[in-house]
């Protein structure tokens, strides 16, 4: 179970949010809306454990994320604006070593596999750089199909660039998640439709 | 579940040495930057042997330095910008073996070429046999710790503007102890004298900073990622 209490943010002088507190169960997924600006990224970061807790606290399993360490790394995904990929290696390759350093262990024909899964197939062994920028989110979102051991899914718009039919691939990946019992945390500017899951949402930015 | 350390570090070296092959090029620079570099003081100095064993050890010692900054701006900057760092940030491995893989990976795709082109650009400065076999002892050992020192100056200065300049200003001084020792170990071979000492303490600095440099640099890493 993810915690978090009165939590602030604060970027310069302005205050993002505060006092901001909210739980995730098991088969739950929480949506953070919110303006351009308004924290959702900068949430997500902190909940990742990428920056710090400014107040207030987050915790996992009842224990801070910060005393966690790799303990919280090791059961959370986290995918960010960036999508983490090398222009230079080929599809295959950014996944094999992102899985690697994960500590999933998956060979070149399952990959093959998961990509054209996601309609990918054709571009699996082109260097990423010639992708497009939908192409490369969905190489990046493929991670997904193997991170089911980790039960805190933390997507930053994990929908931009991305065509209908591709959004919804992803749904259904992050509807079974939860359906196993994981939990997600998102943000998205589209709508989504997360079929038969809880989905609760907070928004940013009315202060 | 959750794999091991090993694999992890593994991953990350194969990853690095994989995209040096695909883009030769950045390694290229470096190697030739120290190879013109070196080769330009016997032509500006002018053919006098005794002149040139004189200064040799310090000239390619210097050239070595500068060719590592040249590459320390590569050695997270990419990564920081598409996003593998945070990825690397939030594996559930200690970050300070990861970045220590990144760094063996930097040293063998930049430090190790300088290692084995020295003795032969030390031809061109009539250094004696002894003193070139000492010459590439010196940077064998001495080099690591230029990769480890710099990955320190290069993670703090991390999406910081201008972060190359600022990276020398940070970095440089602290490479003098390596300069003094890795360039007098060489003198001290071509003057007859044993170069046993200054290798020692050559190695006994990149033993440091193998151990508190691959810590720094990962705190550094935390901080600017924030």
């Amino acid at each position: 179970m993810l915690q978090a209490r009165q939590i602030e943010c604060t970027r310069g002088n302005r205050r993002l949010f505060q006092d901001l507190s909210f739980r995730l169960e098991a088969k739950q997924a929480l949506r953070v809306g919110g303006e351009n600006g308004s924290g959702k990224t900068s949430l997500l970061r902190m909940v990742a454990g990428l920056s710090p807790v400014e107040a207030g606290e987050i915790l996992w399993n009842e224990a801070r994320i910060a005393a966690l360490g790799e303990d919280y790394r090791r059961d959370l995904l986290f995918l960010g604006h960036a999508n983490g990929l090398k222009d230079d290696l080929t599809a295959v390759e950014n996944l094999r070593h992102a899985l690697a350093l994960a500590g999933t262990e998956a060979g070149a024909a399952e990959l093959r596999a998961a990509l054209a899964e996601q309609g990918l197939g054709a571009v699996a062994d082109l260097p990423v750089r010639l992708l497009s920028q939908g192409q490369k989110r969905r190489v990046a979102l493929v991670r997904l199909g193997f991170a089911a051991d980790k039960p805190l899914w933390i997507l930053d718009e994990p929908f931009s660039a991305l065509d209908a039919a591709s959004i919804g691939r992803i749904e259904k990946v992050v509807v079974s998640h939860l359906q196993r019992g994981g939990m997600a945390l998102f943000t998205t500017h589209q709508e989504v439709e997360l079929a038969g899951a809880q989905v609760r949402s907070v928004e940013l930015g009315v202060a | 579940m959750g794999g091991s350390p090993g694999a992890a570090c593994r991953a990350v070296t194969e990853r690095d040495l994989l995209i040096a092959a695909r883009r030769r090029s950045d390694v290229l620079t470096t190697f030739f930057f120290f190879v013109i570099v070196v080769s330009l003081f016997p032509l500006g100095v002018g053919p006098q042997p005794d002149t040139l064993r004189q200064i040799a050890p310090g000239v390619v010692w210097v050239a070595a330095l500068l060719a590592a900054m040249l590459s320390l701006a590569r050695m997270f900057g990419a990564d920081y910008a598409d996003g593998t760092l945070e990825q690397l940030v939030l594996t559930p491995q200690p970050l300070t073996l990861l970045v220590l893989a990144k760094i063996l990976a930097h040293w063998l795709t930049t430090g190790l070429p300088l290692v084995l082109i020295a003795p032969l650009l030390g031809l061109q400065f009539d250094l004696p046999g002894n003193a070139l076999a000492t010459l590439l002892w010196s940077l064998l050992i001495g080099t690591p710790a230029l990769s480890l020192i710099g990955a320190v100056g290069a993670a703090l200065t991390l999406g910081v503007r201008g972060g190359g300049a600022l990276t020398a200003l940070l970095v440089l001084p602290l490479y003098v102890p390596v300069l003094v020792f890795g360039a007098g170990a060489v003198t001290a071979s071509a003057t007859g004298m044993g170069a046993a000492g200054h290798l020692s303490l050559l190695a006994a600095m990149s033993l440091a900073a193998l151990v508190f440099a691959p810590w720094a640099a990962a705190m550094a890493l935390r901080i600017s990622l924030e």
